[in-house]
C-alpha cells in the first residue's frame, strides 16, 4: 500500500503543477513564518446551572505559515472545541480570534476542515464530495471537475472517481476527506482527530503519505493544526505541541517545540524522550520527587466531587488493567503494555487514572506499580474484590458524596437530578453524565447504593453488613 | 426536483463528453429503453387528457348526476389519481417551505411548530365546508374550484405529518454534516439541496407514502359532499361510488372497490416501491446495509438509459439553478450576536403575534356568542365522550384481535413477506369505500348504527395496530427470542417478559395513528347512508357532519374545536406518556 501511493506520489508530480497553476490568481501565498491564524485571552464556556462553565480559558496561540500545530489532550480538555473554535465554527466567549490580522466573524475563510468521522455526502460519489467546497466558491463546473481530480489523484484515489463512499475502506474514505479539503487550498488544514476512527495499519500508512506530502513542499495548504490524543501520532506530525489540560480545565498546559528531523525515527532516543516528556505532562506528573504515600492523606481530605472528578473508566476495566499488572509481577511499563495489546497508551489512561484514584497503583516514572491493597484487589475473588472495592472507593470523593447525603436522607433514597445540580456548578451536562455514570457503576459493584434507571432514584443498598464498613470506613 | 438531477439514481460521473458518446448510446437502446419511453408518453397523454376536464363550466345550482356506467370508471380513476398527486406536489412544496421555517427561525419556530402540533389534531373533514365554500368563491362558475377544494382536503391528511418528520430531520442534522456545510462555505441552496434534503430524504419518502396511502380515504369522502343543502360531485371514484351507493346498486359498488384495489396496489407498485428503494442511497450509514428495499420498476427504469440520459440533459439546469441560488447567500452563522437587538426583536416579535391572536380569538368568540351564545360548546362536549367511549372499544378491540396476529406474522420472516405489502395496501385502502357494505349488512341484521360506527371506524384503524405489531415484532432480536426458548419460558410469561416489552414502542406508534385516525373516521361513520336510508349515531362526529350539510358554521366551529380538544388531551394524557415510557425503558 504505502509503495504503490509513493509511486502515485511520483506520478502526480506534473498533476500537483497543475493544482499550482489554478493558484496563481489566488492571493499571494504567504512565507514560512508568517502569522497566519492567532487567538488571544481565548475564552470558552457552556451554559452551566449557576453561570457559565468554562471549557476553554486563556488560550493564546499563533500558527504561522510552515508549520504543524498539534493539540494533544485528554477527552474533555477541549482541543475540539479549540479547534472549532479557530475554524469559526464555534464563537468564542471572550477573547478574539483573528485570521490573517483580521477577527473572525464567521466560518474562518482560509480554513478546511478534515473530520474525524469523515463526514461525506454518502449520496453524492468521491468526485462530487471533493468538488463541494469548490462549488460553494462558485468555481466553474469545467474548472473544478479538472481541479477535483488532480487532487483527487495527489491524494491516491485515483480510478475511485466514481465510487460512492459506502464502497471504501475506512482509509480510502478519510482520503476523500483530504483531498476535498486540499482542492480548496485553504491556508490552514484543520484536522480533527483524522485518524482515530482508522485500523493502526491504515493510520500509520496514511499519516506516512501525508507527511511525505508536506515535505515534498507541493502540499497546496500553507499550515496544519492537528487535534489529536496520540502522543505518538503528535511527536511524529508536529512541528509543535500544545498540550491541553483538563483540570482544572482547559488551558495550555505546556507547549514542546519538536526540533526532530524528518522523516521521523520512532526508535531514536530524542523521539523516545519526547513521548516520555509530553506523557508525563499529560497525565500531571512533571513534578519529580513526590512521594504517594505521605502526600496522599493530605490530599485526600482535600478532595471533593469537583477537583477530583471520576475518570471515564468501568469497573470491569480497571480490574482487568490491575490483573495484567498482577500477571507482569505487579509493575509493568505502561507503553510496553499498551503497545501488547494493540492499544495507544492513552487509551488506558482513564483506568490508569481510576487505579490511581482508588490507591490500588501508583505511577513511578513510566512504570505502573500496584500498592498493596491494589495487589489485594487484582488478586481475589468476586466476593472479596468486592471488599477490597468498597474500601477503597472512598478515595473517589462523588461516590462518597452520594453515599452520605443517601443516608442523611430518611429513607435513603435521593433523585439523580440532586447530585446533578450539584456537579452541573462544575462541569458540563456531558461531564456530569460521564461520571455520574461511573459513580453509579462504582457504587453499584461495592454495593453502597443501587440506582433504577426509570424513576431516576438511588437507593442505599440494604446490605447491612456493607453499610457498617462504609461507615467506619467514611468516618475513620 | 429538477434540482436533484446531480443525484440521479442511475448516474454516474462520465469522463467522455457528450456528443462523443452519443452515438454509440444511441445504437445500444434496448427495448427496455423503447417501453420506458412509451410509458412515459402515455402518462403525458393521460395528464393532458385528464387535466382539461378540470376547467370545465360548472354552475353550482346545476343537479350533480354522476354517470355510473362501468366504462365510466377509467377516466374517473384517473381524475381521482391527478387530484392525489397534486395534493402530494403541493405537501412537498409545503413541507419545504413550512419546515425550513420553523427550523431556521427562532422565532417562527415558537409559533409554527404549537400550530403544527393542533392541524394535526385537527378533523380534516370538519375544515371541507370552509373550504369547498371558499374555492367556489375563489373559481366561479368553473369546475376548478371544487377541484381545488378536493386537493386541499387531501393535502391537509397529507402535509403535517410530512412537515413535521422532515423539520425533525431538518433539526437533528448530524453535527459534523452542519459543520462541513460552514466550514467549506457552502451556500443555503447547495445546503438545503445537497445537505438537508438528502438527508432527510428516507423520512420524507416514507412519511410521503404513509400520508398518500391515508389521503385515499379522504380523497374518496371529498369528491362527493354536501355542503350548504348543496349537492356537489367531482368525477372520479369516490363519487362514482357515491352514485352507486345512492342508487343502491351493489354490483356497481362492486366496481368501484375493485378500481380502488387496482389504483392503491398500482401507485404502490409504480411509484412508492421505486421510490423507497431508490430512497436507499441516502442512508447516512458508512457500509453496505444486509437488508436493501429493491423495486422492479426501479431495477427497470435503472436498465434503461432514460435516467443518465436525462440526467446529462437537466444537468446545465440544475447548475443554473445552482448559480442562481447563490442569491439565498452564505450558509453561516454569525459569531457576535447582539444581545440587545435580538431582545428588542423578540419582544416586538411577540407582542405582534401575541396582538394577532389575541384579536382573532376575540373576534371569534363574538361571533359565536352574536349567533348561538357561548354555551354551544356545551352539546359537543358531551357528545364527545360517546365518540371518545368508541375510540376507546376500538383499540382495545383492534388490540385484542391484532396483537397476537401481528406477532405470529413479525416472528416467522416468510409470513412477514406475504403479509407486510397486503397489510400496507389494506391500511391505505379508503375504509369509507366499504361503508355501505356495512350498512346493508347492519341493515340486514338489524345492528344498531351506535354499536355499528364503531366497527365502521375500525375499518381503516385496525391496520394500523397489525403494521406496527408486525413491525414491532420483527425487531425483536432473534438471539433473544432462542434465549427465551432456551430457558423455557413461554405462555404468558413469554408475552409479559419478551414480547409485550418487545413490541411497545411499535404498538404506542401504531395506537397513535389509530386513535387519530378513528376520531377522523367517526364524522364520516357516524352518519352512513346506503340506497336511500340514512343511519345517525348519537355523538360527536356525526354532529360535525350534519353541521356540515347544513352549513351552520358557529355549531361547526365548536365540533371542531371540541373534536381537537379530545384528541390533543387523549395524545397528552395518554399516547404521549406511553410514547416517553416507550423510549426510556423499551427500546431495542
Amino acid at each position: 500500500m504505502v509503495l504503490n501511493a509513493l509511486r502515485h506520489l511520483r506520478a502526480d508530480r506534473q498533476a500537483r503543477a497543475g493544482l499550482a497553476h489554478l493558484t496563481a490568481d489566488r492571493p499571494r501565498r504567504p512565507a514560512d513564518g508568517e502569522l497566519l491564524l492567532e487567538s488571544v485571552g481565548l475564552t470558552k464556556s457552556y451554559a452551566g446551572a449557576d453561570g457559565e462553565l468554562p471549557v476553554l480559558s486563556g488560550i493564546d496561540l499563533q500558527i504561522r505559515a510552515g508549520e504543524v500545530v498539534a493539540l494533544l489532550g485528554k477527552s474533555g480538555s477541549g482541543k475540539s472545541t479549540l479547534l472549532r473554535c479557530l475554524a469559526g465554527l464555534v464563537p468564542a466567549s471572550s477573547g478574539r480570534v483573528a485570521y490573517r490580522g483580521s477577527p473572525l466573524t464567521g466560518a474562518n475563510p482560509g480554513t478546511a476542515m478534515v473530520f474525524q468521522t469523515f463526514a461525506l455526502l454518502p449520496w453524492l460519489t468521491v468526485q462530487q464530495n471533493v468538488e463541494l467546497g469548490l462549488e460553494a466558491k462558485g468555481v466553474p463546473a469545467a474548472e473544478r471537475t479538472d481541479a477535483a481530480r488532480q487532487a483527487i489523484d495527489l491524494i491516491g484515489l485515483d480510478g475511485f472517481e466514481s465510487a460512492y463512499p459506502k464502497e471504501l475502506s475506512g482509509g480510502m474514505r478519510q482520503r476523500v476527506g483530504f483531498a476535498r479539503a486540499l482542492v480548496v487550498e485553504p491556508d490552514v488544514l484543520m484536522m480533527d482527530e483524522p485518524f482515530s476512527a482508522l485500523d493502526v495499519l491504515t493510520a500509520e500508512n496514511l499519516r506516512g503519505e501525508l507527511m511525505e506530502l508536506w515535505e515534498s513542499g507541493q502540499f497546496p495548504t500553507r499550515a496544519i493544526v492537528l487535534v489529536t490524543h496520540n502522543i505518538e501520532e503528535a511527536v511524529l506530525m508536529a512541528d509543535r505541541i500544545v498540550v491541553l489540560g483538563a483540570r482544572p480545565y482547559g488551558t495550555i498546559r505546556e507547549v514542546f517545540e519538536v526540533g526532530l528531523e524528518r522523516p521521523r525515527d520512532r526508535n531514536s532516543p530524542a523521539f523516545e524522550d519526547l513521548i516520555d516528556r509530553v506523557y508525563r505532562t499529560m497525565t500531571g506528573r512533571q513534578k519529580e520527587g513526590r512521594v504517594p504515600g505521605r502526600h496522599e492523606a493530605l490530599e485526600l481530605e482535600k478532595r471533593t466531587p469537583a477537583n477530583t472528578p471520576l475518570p471515564p473508566a468501568s469497573v470491569d476495566g480497571l480490574s482487568g488493567l490491575a490483573e495484567m499488572v498482577l500477571d507482569r509481577g505487579g509493575r509493568c511499563d505502561l507503553a510496553d503494555l499498551a503497545d501488547e495489546l494493540g492499544l495507544e497508551v492513552d487509551d488506558l489512561l482513564p483506568q490508569v487514572d481510576a487505579l490511581d484514584l482508588l490507591g490500588f497503583t501508583t505511577l513511578s516514572g513510566d512504570d505502573l506499580l500496584l500498592t498493596d491493597t491494589g495487589t489485594a484487589f487484582a488478586g481475589a475473588d468476586v466476593q472479596e474484590s468486592k471488599k477490597i472495592f468498597a474500601e477503597a472507593v472512598q478515595h473517589a470523593p462523588l461516590v462518597t458524596l452520594i453515599t452520605k447525603s443517601l443516608r442523611n436522607n430518611s429513607g435513603g433514597t435521593r433523585r439523580a437530578g440532586f447530585f446533578r445540580d450539584l456537579l452541573a456548578h462544575h462541569f458540563t451536562d456531558e461531564q456530569v453524565t460521564r461520571q455520574l455514570e461511573t459513580a453509579t457503576d462504582w457504587g453499584r459493584y461495592a454495593e453502597l447504593y443501587s440506582y433504577d434507571a426509570e424513576p431516576q432514584e438511588y437507593h442505599l443498598d440494604e446490605n447491612d453488613d456493607t453499610r457498617l464498613a462504609v461507615t467506619a470506613a467514611g468516618q475513620g | 426536483m429538477s434540482i436533484r438531477t446531480d443525484n440521479k439514481p442511475a448516474e454516474t460521473v462520465e469522463r467522455t463528453p457528450l456528443v462523443a458518446r452519443l452515438p454509440g448510446r444511441l445504437s445500444q437502446f434496448s427495448w427496455v429503453d423503447a417501453a420506458v419511453a412509451a410509458a412515459v408518453l402515455v402518462i403525458l397523454y393521460v395528464v393532458l387528457r385528464v387535466g382539461h376536464g378540470t376547467t370545465v363550466a360548472f354552475n353550482t345550482h346545476q343537479n350533480v348526476r354522476v354517470d355510473t356506467d362501468p366504462t365510466q370508471l377509467p377516466y374517473d380513476a384517473a381524475r381521482s389519481l391527478l387530484r392525489m398527486f397534486a395534493a402530494l406536489t403541493l405537501s412537498i412544496a409545503f413541507t419545504f417551505c413550512y419546515a425550513y421555517a420553523a427550523a431556521k427561525s427562532r422565532r417562527l419556530e415558537r409559533i409554527l411548530i404549537p400550530t403544527l402540533d393542533i392541524l394535526q389534531s385537527v378533523p380534516v373533514l370538519g375544515f371541507l365546508t370552509v373550504a369547498v365554500t371558499g374555492f367556489i368563491a375563489l373559481f366561479p362558475g368553473s369546475m376548478l374550484g371544487l377541484e381545488c377544494a378536493s386537493i386541499f382536503a387531501i393535502f391537509t391528511s397529507q402535509a403535517w405529518n410530512m412537515t413535521f418528520g422532515f423539520y425533525s430531520s431538518l433539526t437533528s442534522l448530524p453535527r459534523e454534516l452542519d459543520e462541513l456545510s460552514r466550514s467549506f462555505g457552502f451556500t443555503r441552496w447547495m445546503r438545503f439541496w445537497k445537505v438537508e434534503v438528502p438527508a432527510g430524504m428516507i423520512g420524507l419518502v416514507w412519511n410521503g407514502m404513509m400520508s398518500f396511502g391515508g389521503g385515499w380515504f379522504f380523497l374518496v369522502a371529498s369528491e362527493a359532499i354536501s355542503v350548504n343543502n348543496q349537492q356537489y360531485a367531482l368525477p372520479g371514484v369516490g363519487s362514482y361510488a357515491g352514485a352507486a351507493i345512492a342508487d343502491g346498486d351493489l354490483g356497481k359498488v362492486g366496481w368501484a372497490i375493485l378500481t380502488m384495489a387496482v389504483m392503491v396496489i398500482g401507485v404502490n407498485f409504480l411509484f412508492w416501491r421505486p421510490l423507497t428503494a431508490w430512497a436507499e442511497k441516502f442512508k447516512n450509514e458508512q457500509s453496505e446495509a444486509s437488508e436493501v428495499q429493491r423495486s422492479f420498476v426501479l431495477d427497470f427504469l435503472r436498465r434503461s438509459h432514460w435516467p443518465r440520459l436525462l440526467g446529462r440533459v437537466l444537468r446545465p439546469a440544475g447548475r443554473a439553478l445552482s448559480t442562481a441560488g447563490r442569491v439565498f447567500g452564505r450558509d453561516d452563522r454569525p459569531l457576535v450576536v447582539d444581545r440587545t437587538r435580538q431582545r428588542t426583536g423578540d419582544i416586538v416579535f411577540t407582542a405582534v403575534a401575541g396582538g394577532l391572536i389575541l384579536w382573532g380569538l376575540i373576534d371569534l368568540g363574538h361571533y359565536l356568542y352574536d349567533r348561538t351564545g357561548l354555551g354551544v360548546f356545551g352539546e359537543p362536549l358531551l357528545l364527545g365522550l360517546a365518540t371518545l367511549a368508541r375510540v376507546v372499544v376500538l383499540v382495545a378491540l383492534a388490540t385484542v384481535v391484532w396483537v397476537p396476529i401481528g406477532v405470529k406474522i413479525g416472528f416467522s420472516p416468510r409470513l412477514t413477506r406475504i403479509a407486510q405489502p397486503v397489510v400496507q395496501v389494506l391500511a391505505s385502502f379508503p375504509a369509507n369505500f366499504l361503508f355501505p357494505l356495512a350498512v346493508w349488512f347492519f341493515l340486514r341484521t338489524g345492528v344498531s348504527i351506535n354499536i355499528g360506527g364503531t366497527l365502521l371506524m375500525a375499518l381503516g384503524a385496525q391496520w394500523y395496530i397489525l403494521f406496527n405489531t408486525i413491525a414491532g415484532a420483527m425487531a425483536i432480536p432473534s438471539d433473544l427470542r432462542e434465549a427465551m426458548d432456551d430457558l423455557g419460558v413461554s405462555g404468558w410469561q413469554r408475552w409479559r417478559r419478551l414480547i409485550i416489552p418487545g413490541i411497545f414502542p411499535s404498538y404506542v406508534t401504531g395506537g397513535i395513528t389509530a386513535s387519530g385516525g378513528a376520531w377522523n373516521a367517526s364524522i364520516v361513520s357516524e352518519v352512513v347512508t346506503f340506497g336511500g336510508t340514512t343511519l345517525t349515531a348519537t355523538g360527536l362526529g356525526a354532529y360535525i357532519a350534519k353541521a356540515t350539510e347544513s352549513g351552520d358554521y358557529p355549531h361547526l366551529i365548536a365540533g371542531v374545536a371540541v373534536m381537537s380538544l379530545y384528541v390533543v388531551g387523549l395524545n397528552r394524557l395518554l399516547w404521549r406518556r406511553l410514547y416517553r415510557l416507550a423510549e426510556a425503558r423499551y427500546s431495542l
